[in-house]
């Protein structure tokens, strides 16, 4: 083992270096100085200096979602450590590889330099505050430990199911000078990653989706995580099952593939909830049978033998009993699967089942009904969807705008729908959209976004404009808190309480006011004309698009429910 | 649902460092499992703490505080083991009211039939140690209550396999 004399500051950012990483989103403060310093003599690695440590946290978080790279994201101590928190959980909750650094206050110390444990100025406990929303966190206690600590926080970041780590660095760590060696070997006895597929849950799986006359598929999230979509289309069309998509698994098939269901789910499509309570054989994948997504459990597949791979063990069983469990990666069990029914199956082109569910394709998806020129989501989406690249990638913020992007905007290819499902964080579509337009500058970002979401992580243009990091943000500006105004026009009555935004404030004047373009469009033929020269800009976009402040997402499970009570036109 | 309830025991190696017992608890806690009693100490190996675990529940929560268990990465190896096939034991201390001569004896007396002893004694009271099952634990108490018991620490369940089967790392 070769061994380096330098600071901990320097052992951290030599190991990023040596993990690939190109990119960090952080604002800097006192606990972390030393490691800032140090950036001066990284210049390989670019910082990109966000408003709000949330923002660095997201922007970390989109970052690995269109990559598939691990996202990193720096903050000092404190309320530094604290405004990343909501990234992490949201990072957490849909299994998205984020590495978070914080400073942290001295561990060692006199009576007149403080240190940990003391409530000292900006200390905060945040492995203690992160523990449940990590995979894994560690506060390191020696420059010589670093870069271990560093290569075992990606390799537990990226792996099995992915999930954000968490590295506290108290800043005397920073600046201790020691012997520092990087080909020490990683120890994780405690971290066992799933093996190959099992053979025999392997057969078992295919008996059963050989014997099945009304298969679906149900792809989620974990789909994309493996890169599995490719592998997910080849078993669809040898087997003539229709898939549909958790909210997560939106991309992981194209949507406009003859098979293709839409998601499931509470504001799902009407025609995957129906078909997918008809099926008598359900192969899920990648997903963890999310409340959102199920509606009321005991109406969800009665009828279906379910066969569920995961990658994750403690997901077998945990929402739904399963027949076939198979524990392991997405990509691999899905070739296996494929590898054993192509000796059984003959490729069809058609099937009684894929009659029943063309047919039912036309009776739930009536014409459209909306006027010409009236700004409707439906519409709106319909017509981005035309206007971009199928490469382009869409962030969303979250609530109605979101439903609508799920429902109307369809995704055609893996990691180009980026979203928060779990945590459902307000806020969070548009620093991601900055973190995937950095992983990916040559592609189109663009936020779908509500006024009431956007307003949370809106400080963000500025790191937009001044970092150089163009995308296009679409405000479906209705002023209100639209989906808990749309839960108590269902569910309480229409008593709107502390929903009204009042349409404040002028999103274009709030563009330039950073320095970013605005637009205000009246009419599709606006809209289209917005975004095509937003498409073309070298600056970020914000197009305000008002529409109506009672516009409902519809339709909709309502909770409590089972998927087959929905209520509402599509 | 309360018929479907079962206690267990958790037998679980975990990495001797700081903060191993918040994360595990901190699971138990997000994840709304209880836990009865726990027990924590080192091992034959360097480096491996054993946590003791006594979890009562239905059988789909038991199978999930074991996988959970599992997916903590400070966990090294986790054993679940059913009451029928372990042995268990509970050490409990418990300072008795004995102001007289005729209950100092009759104290005495009980303790003898415990197989406890009788480990610090002072005009007034006795500090019994009793060793066992939690059950032969709960009957001794129950002998004492009419006494009067000023103060009582118990341990929490420690426990193994019977025979050959054993929770241990490989080296």
């Amino acid at each position: 083992m070769t061994a380096t004399k330098m600071t901990g500051a320097n052992a951290l950012l030599e190991a990023l270096e040596r993990q690939g990483v190109k990119h960090i989103f952080g604002i800097l403060g006192g606990a972390i100085l030393p490691v800032y310093d140090e950036l001066c003599r990284h210049p390989q690695i670019r910082h990109i200096l966000a408003r709000h440590e949330q923002g660095a946290a997201h922007a970390a978080d989109g970052y690995a979602r269109a990559s598939g790279r691990p996202g990193v994201c720096f903050a000092t101590s404190g309320p530094g450590a604290t405004n990343l928190v909501t990234g992490i959980a949201n990072a957490h909750m849909d299994s998205s590889p984020v590495i978070a650094i914080t400073g942290q206050v001295p561990t060692n110390g006199t009576n007149t330099s403080y240190m940990i444990g003391r409530d000292a100025f900006q200390e905060a406990d945040i492995i203690g505050i992160t523990t449940p929303i990590t995979k894994y966190n560690h506060q390191v206690r020696s420059a010589a430990e670093i870069p271990q600590a560093i290569s075992a926080a990606f390799y537990i970041a990226t792996t099995g199911r992915p999930g954000p780590v968490l590295i506290d660095l108290p800043k005397n760590v920073q600046n201790e000078v020691a012997e520092v060696s990087f080909d020490g070997k990683i120890d994780l006895r405690g971290y066992r990653l799933a093996g190959a597929p099992h053979p025999l849950q392997i057969r078992k799986a295919v008996e059963l989706l050989v014997e099945a006359e009304r298969p679906v598929i149900l792809a989620g999230g974990g789909v994309i995580t493996a890169n599995a979509s490719d592998e997910l289309l080849t078993v669809a069309e040898l087997l003539l099952a229709p898939v549909a998509t958790t909210f997560m698994g939106k991309g992981s098939f194209p949507e406009i593939h003859p098979l293709s269901l839409g998601n499931i789910g509470m504001h799902g499509n009407p025609l995957a909830n129906k078909m997918l309570l008809e099926a008598d054989v359900l192969l899920a994948v990648g997903t963890r049978f999310a409340d959102r997504a199920t509606g009321n459990l005991d109406s969800f597949c009665p009828e279906a033998k379910k066969i569920h791979i995961d990658i994750d063990a403690a997901e077998i069983g945990k929402n739904i009993e399963v027949d076939v469990p198979i524990v392991a990666d997405a990509k691999q069990t899905l070739s296996a699967i494929y590898e054993r029914l192509i000796k059984q199956v003959k490729k069809r082109t058609d099937s009684p089942w894929l009659q029943r569910i063309s047919e039912a394709r036309k009776l739930l998806n009536p014409p459209d009904k909306t006027e010409d020129g009236e700004l409707k989501p439906k519409r709106l989406l319909q017509t981005l969807r035309k206007l971009l690249p199928e490469s382009a990638i869409v962030t969303t913020e979250v609530g109605q705008n979101q439903m609508w992007a799920a429902l109307y905007f369809k995704a055609l290819k893996p990691r180009t729908f980026i979203s928060s499902g779990g945590l459902g964080t307000m806020g969070f579509g548009f620093p991601a959209a900055l973190g995937a337009k950095t992983a990916c500058p040559d592609r189109h970002v663009v936020d779908i976004a509500g006024d009431g979401s956007f307003i949370m992580t809106e400080q963000e243009l500025a790191c937009s404009v001044i970092e150089d990091i163009p995308v296009t943000v679409i405000v479906l500006n209705n002023g209100v808190l639209g989906m808990v105004a749309q839960w108590q026009r269902l569910f309480y009555k229409r008593r709107y309480m502390a929903v009204k935004l009042g349409r404040s404030p002028d999103f274009v004047k709030l563009a330039e006011a950073y320095g970013a373009q605005g637009f205000r469009v009246e009419s599709i033929a606006e809209f289209e004309k917005a975004v095509k020269q937003a498409l073309k800009s070298t600056v970020t976009t914000v197009i305000d698009v008002p529409i109506n402040s009672e516009e409902d997402v519809a339709p909709m499970v309502p909770p409590g429910c089972g998927l087959g009570q929905q209520i509402g036109d599509y | 649902m309360e018929n479907n309830q079962k206690t267990i025991v958790i037998a679980a190696l975990v990495e001797n460092k700081p903060g191993v017992l918040h994360s595990v608890s901190n699971m138990f806690r997000r994840r709304n499992f209880n836990i009865e009693s726990i027990t924590v100490g080192q091992t034959e190996q360097k480096g491996v703490a054993r946590m003791t675990i006594t979890v009562r529940g239905d059988e789909k929560t038991l199978e999930q505080v074991v996988k959970q268990m599992n997916k903590l990465i400070d966990v090294i190896k986790v054993g679940r083991l059913e009451p029928e096939n372990i042995v268990s034991r509970e050490l409990a201390l418990i300072k008795v009211n004995a102001p007289d001569a005729k209950t100092r004896t009759d104290i005495i007396n009980c303790v003898e039939v415990f197989r406890g002893h009788i480990i610090d004694v002072s005009p007034e009271t006795l500090i019994v140690e009793i060793t066992g099952t939690s059950d032969k634990i709960e009957a001794f108490l129950n002998l004492m209550k009419p006494y009067g018991i000023i103060e009582l620490a118990r341990t929490g369940v420690t426990a193994l396999a019977r025979g050959t089967h054993s929770i241990r790392i490989e080296e």
